[in-house]
């Protein structure tokens, strides 16, 4: 039988449509959305594709009520997608901190544009790179993955629905306009080439007073409704069996340490980066769109015989500490280049202190992917 | 020690061994009539997902109740019911939340899910006031009743939230006191059995706030005003606006048949499944 889940081939497909496909791929069977530019193609191929496959895509009257209703549906044991852009994540944050809380699988693009505010919907700015991970109030890690091209944004789409089962919490793919609107060549791999991630779930009949499904930094199995656990979940301060404690002072500080350690025990199974940098004068560090450029303009300044290499950041958070400090260690001096005005910067700064001096090149206009010519001026400007 | 124990204990989550509800609370009323409904109807826990959200009456089914329960963010716990029910259509999903959970900061998913005639449960206990945080006005507090935030009387007018919810077009409303909980029950078994969006509002008495701050009086004081002041639906549609204006009128507003989402989007998939 043709698998209607993966749509192996080459294609010339747009980066929404991509990462609609890679949430297919991966085993979505609950989306839900509100239309807003530029990821509405997202929610446009999913409401058709889903349906094929057996799921639904469910248009909600309002972001909040769609990352509310993805949650209750993953809490049934489905794999769910919230495809939105900036605006949409500021009203869900208060529930991705929830998702997070009590522990859910699910994954959120965010096709980044420009703003504050209302800003320009077409135009793309990666000006949301901090809003996933301190975005809600509290004290919490997130996932947060930055796809480069129409490819990553079937790749990584795949990549964050693994990391979200695997580690029973929420993973940001973020994109921008850019990558949301490119059309380029996807290769989507035969069926059995994917690796696909499953959460676990405790075995049928299982008491829950017996076994940890909360707080585990090794990552609890997911007591899902319709089973039989009778499962209390809240979001309020609980134990590893869920149930509420809002009394005892350490219960927080296991709250919040626990879900913290979850994702930062295992940060070397989720950073990913891209390094092109052995023992360098610069190093250009870049994400998302703008690390095309940077790649791109490396190998000409190179060919000039600059002493230059480049770090892509992949996963975005959790921040990619080591890594960055690796590279502090190898080069003299570090270039940070962001379609923003310095959103990321702080924190390879704050990683490289002592060790290389951090400098951060916006675009020549907020808002436009920096021009090749603008930052290989710049690579000569530092150099010579 | 020997004791007799509750009939509808076996209900209850084990661990739970006291109530959380301030003395007089019609919370308590409400509970009772959910449990006993479900007891009636032979159904169990199983048979569930109770969704609740942020204040008193959501603490009705949490901690309480020993079944799968999702206790949410302030205003949402519909959005959530709606995509539990989608993913397990199966399963009855109800929602029992508070005034200003549901009506206020959640009023535009109470609106959709109407809208949309999901089967669902929603039990709204209405105390007319934000009882958890300190005795905050309502969007259904009464007009000039004076609350922490509305000291020299509410100048805002009264929600009608069951009005509301039958036009966005719910299958079932219905409305009840906590001085009728036979009524409730029935009316509840009734929701339960509804095959598309089912919505009862229970106004439910809280002397602790309510009662203390507009001047009604404890637990039995309130309980005999809405006795007194209580009008069936038959008769409230042959008094005048004028004579209705200080009555609460209670019973069922609507018991009707229509398509529910969850069947439609069934159909829809072995639709989609025979052209593909």
């Amino acid at each position: 039988m043709e698998n209607k889940r993966v749509r192996t081939g080459k294609h010339f497909m747009m980066g929404n449509v991509a990462c609609a496909e890679g949430a297919v791929a991966a085993g979505c069977e609950f989306a839900a959305g509100y239309p807003i530019t530029p990821a509405s193609e997202i929610a446009h191929t999913l409401a058709r594709r889903l349906l094929e496959v057996g799921g639904y895509f469910l248009q909600t009257e309002d972001e909040i009520s769609a990352i509310c209703s993805a949650i209750g549906a993953s809490w049934t044991g489905k794999k769910v997608f919230v495809p939105t852009s900036g605006p949409g994540i500021s009203l869900m944050l208060e529930n991705i901190g929830f998702a997070v809380g009590i522990e859910t699988p699910c994954v959120l693009v965010n096709v980044q544009r420009g703003g504050p505010t209302t800003g320009a919907p077409s135009m793309g700015l990666q000006g949301d790179m901090i809003q996933p991970r301190r975005g809600s109030h509290g004290d919490y890690e997130i996932i947060a993955l930055c796809p480069s091209s129409p490819q990553d944004m079937f790749d990584y789409t795949v990549r964050a629905f693994n990391l979200a089962e695997r580690y029973r919490t929420p993973v940001f793919v973020l994109g921008d306009a850019f990558i949301g609107h490119m059309r380029e060549e996807v290769a989507i791999p035969e069926p059995e080439e994917l690796e696909i991630t499953y959460r676990r779930i405790p075995e049928e009949g299982t008491d829950l007073s017996k076994i940890k499904v909360f707080l585990d930094e090794e990552v609890a199995p997911m007591p899902i409704f319709g089973r039989g656990f009778r499962s209390h979940v809240t979001s309020s301060c609980h134990d590893e069996h869920g149930n509420r404690n809002l009394i005892d002072p350490t219960a927080l500080d296991n709250f919040i340490q626990r879900l913290r350690n979850k994702i930062l025990k295992h940060r070397d199974e989720i950073v990913e980066v891209e390094s092109d940098c052995d023992s360098c004068e610069l190093a250009l560090v870049a994400y998302g769109a703008v690390a095309r450029c940077a790649k791109e303009a490396v190998r000409v300044a190179r060919s000039k015989g600059l002493d230059v290499g480049y770090l892509r950041v992949i996963t975005a958070w959790p921040f990619p500490d080591r890594e960055v400090q690796d590279l502090s260690h190898k080069v003299k001096k570090i270039l940070v280049l962001e379609n923003n005005s310095g959103q990321y910067y702080p924190y390879v700064k704050a990683e490289a202190a002592g060790k290389a001096e951090v400098e951060f090149l916006a675009p020549e206009i907020l808002g436009q992917v920096h021009s090749l010519d603008y930052v290989v001026q710049k690579i000569e400007e530092i150099l010579r | 020690m020997n004791s007799v124990e509750h009939p509808l204990r076996k209900y209850l989550r084990p661990s739970v061994e006291a109530t959380t509800f301030c003395p007089g609370c019609g919370d308590g009323i409400v509970l009772t009539s959910i449990l006993q409904a479900i007891d009636e109807l032979g159904m169990t826990m199983d048979d569930f997902v109770f969704v609740s959200g942020i204040g008193c009456a959501a603490w009705i089914i949490s901690p309480n109740f020993n079944a799968d329960v999702l206790h949410t963010t302030h205003g949402r716990p519909i959005a959530f019911a709606t995509g539990i029910k989608l993913s397990l259509p199966e399963k009855k999903v109800m929602v029992v939340s508070g005034d200003g959970d549901l009506t206020a900061i959640g009023g535009n998913h109470l609106i959709h899910a109407a809208r949309r005639n999901i089967e669902m449960v929603v039990i709204c206990a209405n105390n007319g006031i934000y009882g958890m945080t300190g005795g905050q006005v309502a969007p259904t507090t009464p007009r000039e009743a004076r609350t922490i935030t509305t000291p020299y009387g509410s100048l805002e007018n009264t929600f009608d939230i069951s009005h509301m919810v039958q036009a966005a077009g719910a299958s079932y409303v219905a409305r009840w006191t906590g001085y009728q909980p036979r009524q409730m029950t029935k009316s509840i078994k009734k929701a339960i059995q509804k095959k598309g969006f089912a919505f009862i509002e229970v106004i439910s008495q809280c002397p602790v706030q309510f009662g203390a701050k507009t001047g009604a009086g404890g637990a039995v004081e309130m309980l005999e005003m809405y006795r007194k002041s209580s009008i069936s639906v038959k008769k409230a549609v042959e008094m005048s606006p004028q004579e209705i204006e200080d009555k609460i009128v209670t019973g069922e507003f609507i018991d009707t048949t229509k398509p529910e989402l969850c069947d439609e989007i069934a159909r829809l998939k072995e639709r989609v499944r025979g052209e593909g």
